[in-house]
């Protein structure tokens, strides 16, 4: 009888998630378009004039070049001194784009960074300490999870003016818990794991071994939290801005959504007026959800499972 | 069927409650330990507003007794929670003598009927193209066509309504603008009216729904891959069981506990993006009053329509807790 | 030893029927360095009403051998070759749904990791009756139950638990109720991957005393996987010995526990003190080879105190050297008339 072989065939590629994990295809792709959004902003300041982003700078309302406007007053016609048009109130879209794509990025940076801090540092007390310590902070925790932020952060700052860092620090107190159960339950079951045991008899001190063999292996973990957060962040960032809050004076791309939303800028066909701010800030949410699903299979190599 | 403990109850409770103190108290500190003292800015701001009100002494003398701010600071915050509890927040600024209470029980339905259906929608969805994600009897094409269905992940509701309305009411005029329902109709339960407020809820409703699936795609996705690995998945091949119960009384059954109970962590952040969603519409639910009230300064709509969600979604939260143990067979045992 | 294995051993197998035949049948898993060979071309046949013991090391192919059997094996696992054939029919060459019918009422198997093996959504007697309607279509309700109940009574489950999930129920508990699972539909052959060694000394007895019990009243044929020598020396007719993917030595309990010809075996058996005391495996000492990379000619070369030039070229075969005992070694040498010489010990 003949040998049946019940084995289909394989292809070699599969073996390529074999390789560096970090070298993923979403990872990287994230990471560069969220680049190329800093650059692009980081060449603009040098090459394009941002006094350009204040009210009046600018005739108002042209259409981005290669494209021409019309109504009852009569057409105009993109021109190259706006190449991305211009507001309802004379700001020229390139110069908004180029000061207000870095704040976003800036305002999520930092509330994350933030509240990654508080949440390592919550983390740590919880999972050592143990007992009442730790009961408050999994309930606070877990109690601050569930509050819809924006609604909190729209209350205070419709009594409270806030600048930029003012808004990013708001918005960390909510962005917090998330690193702090992850902290948490790694401590845990560390301890439970008899690793620290070991270590204390080897004559280590329980911190520092916890410290030096977690934090390898938490990388991805807490780089994929930090990246939620700043999705998070900035999200509530957004809302702020478009619905009124947040900086007054200075250009913000929630701002300018506001603004064409406030003016009429959608029922006019003005669709430069919010599509560019939209546009970077797809590209940015595009770029952090790519880097987070990367991260989910640099930390979960079950994922990587191709979806044939 | 095992009940709910008593146990188990008693510590949710305590968990919706302290969710609602929580948020209370930070609205209330944050402003109160500013520097400049906001409050009393505030306070001065809408009484120089309130001049230009008839019986404006009313008012002005209403905010005195409301926030006390000579008093000391306990008998203030006592105050504030009273008020809270006993749902008083007083009268809108902008459009006295409305109360807030009925700002809020007019705007209330519209948004738990807009959350409801959208949530509900993009729940359903996101975990059965997940599980077909993940399941090894889908067809291939449907495997290419899931993923290509997800472009839109991740981009926040607040913008995809933008465009929708861009496209679909102002450019095509497919849709309605503006609005819960048409001008000139009487809400009630007749069928214009039905009508009417279906067809003004589509665009809102996609505009959440069309962003939101794609992550519970990819979560329920993910809970597959690991049911999979499961010892019980080994033993349920083994039993030649037919590969569709398998699917959904094996593998969705279990995979979708902890979609749930991370629905219930996200409702905070669904909320945040229906107010938007809603101000973006025009659509008159609790978000177009937030905003209405932020454009006029209103302060305690603000307030009041806020708390008021905060308060309900919470509720949800400690509901869907309630409901959880009928599903999930293991958790009225956890921690007692 | 107790009478009644005592008496089963008296059985000719040379005369039964044999109910699973396995020839050749080959496993490897794809890693990045390589393809891992967990079975490495193993031919045994089970026959009717017997029991197999699988023994060898942890790794050496055990699990592996059964779920490719039962074809449950998984990504990045594959079988590569061989041949598996159930009462004279062929099962490789069944398609899908096909062997979905075999499944259960042919072939059950009672998992290794009972703890986990349960589905924690479902109540007890709902994971039973589900089998059972899937291979046997509806029945009335009151007709299910009570042949669920009659199973509890079978393995010594009391009926309250007819209702309850998974986790509430013990170590032991969880395990006898998939054991009556595996025996619902009446199975030819029932495959118990070290369905003790999860639990605690005691339960162990208890439980391994259940599948004595229903293997007994059922005449099914059965292949217990297995680390602990003196717990098999119990249950089972015949013992087949693994070592990294091959079976090395096939021979009834008496024969393998009087005279182990494979140093390998002899190793095995001299691990246990008695067979009262039980003790898990000793792990020989000596280098084991690279799984993926297997040096030519005996498995056991590395680590056999008795090796020879002959043994890191050629493969030994399994041969009958004796009655009813297979071996796969060059230490034996068979005369023309029949006799067993030991190279080594006449050298
Ligand atoms: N998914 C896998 N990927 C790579 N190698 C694997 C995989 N599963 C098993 N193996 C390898 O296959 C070999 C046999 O494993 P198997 O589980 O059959 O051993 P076993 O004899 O049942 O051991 P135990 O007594 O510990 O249960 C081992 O060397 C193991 O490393
Ligand atoms: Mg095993």
């Amino acid at each position: 009888m003949a040998t049946v072989s019940a084995a289909p065939k394989r292809k070699v590629s599969r073996f390529n998630r074999f390789d560096n994990p970090w070298l993923n295809p979403y990872l990287l792709t994230g990471v560069v378009l969220i680049l190329i959004i800093l650059l692009g902003a980081l060449i603009g300041r040098v090459a394009w004039d941002s006094n350009l982003a204040l009210v009046g700078s600018s005739p108002l309302k042209q259409p981005p070049v290669g494209f021409s406007h019309t109504t009852l007053r009569g057409t105009s016609v993109g021109t190259w001194e706006h190449p991305l048009g211009t507001d309802g109130d004379g700001r020229d879209m390139l110069a908004v784009m180029i000061v207000g794509a870095p704040r976003t990025l800036a305002i999520g940076f930092i509330a994350a960074a933030a509240g990654m801090a508080i949440g390592i540092l919550l983390g740590f007390m919880a999972g050592f300490m143990g007992g009442r310590v730790d009961d408050i902070i999994r309930i606070a925790s877990d109690t601050t999870i569930t509050i819809p932020s924006i609604l909190v952060l729209i209350v205070i700052q419709s009594v409270i003016p806030v600048n930029l860092i003012g808004m990013a620090l708001l918005i960390s107190a909510f962005a917090w818990p998330g690193p702090t159960r992850l902290i948490r339950g790694q401590v845990l079951s560390m301890r439970e794991s008899g690793y620290v045991k070991m270590a204390r008899i080897s004559g280590a001190s329980t911190f520092d071994i916890m410290f030096r063999e977690m934090m390898p292996n938490l990388i991805p973990y807490l780089a994929a939290s930090f990246i939620g957060n700043m999705q998070g962040s900035i999200l509530a960032a957004i809302g702020l801005e478009v619905l009124g809050l947040g900086p007054q004076r200075v250009p913000t791309l929630g701002k300018s959504i506001y603004w064409s939303v406030q003016l009429s800028g959608l029922s006019q066909g003005l669709w430069w007026w919010w599509g560019f701010p939209a546009l970077i800030l797809v590209v940015i949410f595009v770029g952090l959800l790519l880097i987070n699903l990367g991260l989910d299979e640099v930390s979960n190599p079950r994922l990587r499972r191709k979806v044939e | 069927m095992k009940g709910i403990t008593l146990d188990y109850f008693i510590r949710r409770l305590g968990v919706f409650v302290l969710t609602v103190w929580i948020a209370a108290t930070l609205i209330y500190i944050i402003p109160r330990v500013a520097p400049g003292d906001p409050i009393a800015a505030m306070v001065s701001r809408m009484s120089q507003q309130a001049g230009y009100i008839e019986n404006s002494d009313k008012i002005i003398e209403g905010w005195r007794k409301r926030f006390g701010l000579d008093d000391p600071w306990y008998v203030q915050y006592g105050r504030y929670l009273r008020n809270l509890v006993t749902f008083d927040f007083g009268y809108s600024l902008a459009t006295f003598p409305t109360t807030v209470r009925e700002i809020v029980v007019r705007a209330m339905p519209w948004t738990i009927g807009l959350l409801s259906i959208s949530t509900a929608l993009f729940f359903v969805i996101g975990n059965l193209l997940g599980a077909l994600l993940a399941w090894k009897k889908t067809p291939a094409f449907v495997k290419v066509l899931i993923p290509a269905s997800m472009v839109f992940t991740s981009v926040p509701s607040l913008l995809a309504g933008l465009m929708l309305l861009y496209f679909f009411a102002f450019q095509l005029d497919w849709f309605p603008s503006l609005g819960a329902y048409g001008r000139g109709i009487t809400p009630g339960w007749n069928w214009p009216f039905i009508k009417s407020a279906i067809w003004h809820s589509i665009l809102p409703a996609a505009s959440i729904v069309v962003v939101t699936f794609g992550y519970w795609t990819l979560g329920m996705r993910g809970m597959m891959i690991t049911v999979e690995g499961e010892d019980y998945m080994t033993l349920a091949q083994a039993k030649g069981l037919r590969p569709f119960y398998t699917l959904y009384r094996y593998m969705i059954r279990n995979a979708i506990l902890p979609q749930i109970t991370a629905l219930a962590l996200t409702l905070g952040t669904l909320v945040g993006g229906q107010v938007l969603v809603e101000y973006i519409f025009s659509y008159q639910g609790m978000g177009n009053a937030i905003f209405t009230a932020i454009r006029n300064q209103d302060y305690p709509v603000i307030q009041g329509t806020s708390y008021i969600l905060i308060l309900t979604t919470a509720l949800a939260v400690f509901i869907m807790d309630m409901l959880y143990p009928l599903i999930d067979p293991r958790i009225s045992h956890e921690g007692s | 030893m107790s009478s009644q294995a005592n008496e089963t051993t008296q059985k000719d197998w040379s005369k039964a029927k044999s109910v699973l035949k396995v020839r050749d049948l080959r496993i490897h898993y794809d890693t990045p360095k390589g393809a891992v060979i967990a079975v490495a071309g193993i031919s045994f046949n089970l026959y009717e009403g017997e029991t197999l013991g699988l023994v060898g090391e942890s790794g050496c192919g055990k699990s592996t051998t059964a779920y490719g059997i039962l074809q449950l094996i998984q990504p990045p696992g594959h079988i590569v070759g061989g041949e598996i054939q159930l009462d004279d029919r062929n099962l490789m060459g069944l398609s899908e749904r096909e062997f979905r019918r075999l499944r259960w009422t042919k072939l059950a198997l009672i998992p290794q990791g009972a703890m986990n093996s349960l589905n924690p959504t479902m109540k007890v007697h709902q994971q039973i009756a589900d089998v059972i309607t899937t291979h046997e279509g509806r029945q009335p309700k009151e007709k299910m139950r009570k042949r669920i109940l009659e199973l509890f009574k079978t393995v010594g489950l009391p009926a309250r638990i007819y209702d309850m999930y998974p986790h509430e129920l013990s170590g032991g508990m969880k395990q006898r109720v998939c054991i009556a699972m595996g025996i619902a539909l009446n199975p030819s052959v029932v495959i118990a991957d070290e369905s003790t060694s999860a639990l605690d000394v005691v339960v162990q007895r208890v439980v391994a005393q259940t599948l004595l019990k229903v293997k007994e009243m059922l005449g099914v044929a059965m292949i217990m996987i297995g680390h602990d020598m003196g717990l098999m020396a119990q249950m089972v007719d015949r013992i087949a010995v693994m070592y990294a993917g091959k079976i090395v030595e096939i021979a009834s309990v008496q024969s393998l526990f009087k005279e182990p010809m494979h140093p390998y075996s002899q190793v095995l058996i001299e691990s246990i003190p008695s067979l009262k005391e039980k003790k898990p495996l000793k792990i020989t000492e000596g280098i084991t080879h690279d799984p993926r990379n297997p040096p030519p000619g005996c498995i056991f070369q590395l680590r056999c105190p008795f090796v020879m030039e002959k043994c890191k070229t050629q493969e030994p075969p399994l041969r009958e050297l004796k009655p009813r005992q297979e071996v796969a070694c060059h230490l034996y040498e068979v005369s023309e008339t029949g006799e067993v010489k030991n190279v080594a010990a006449s050298a």
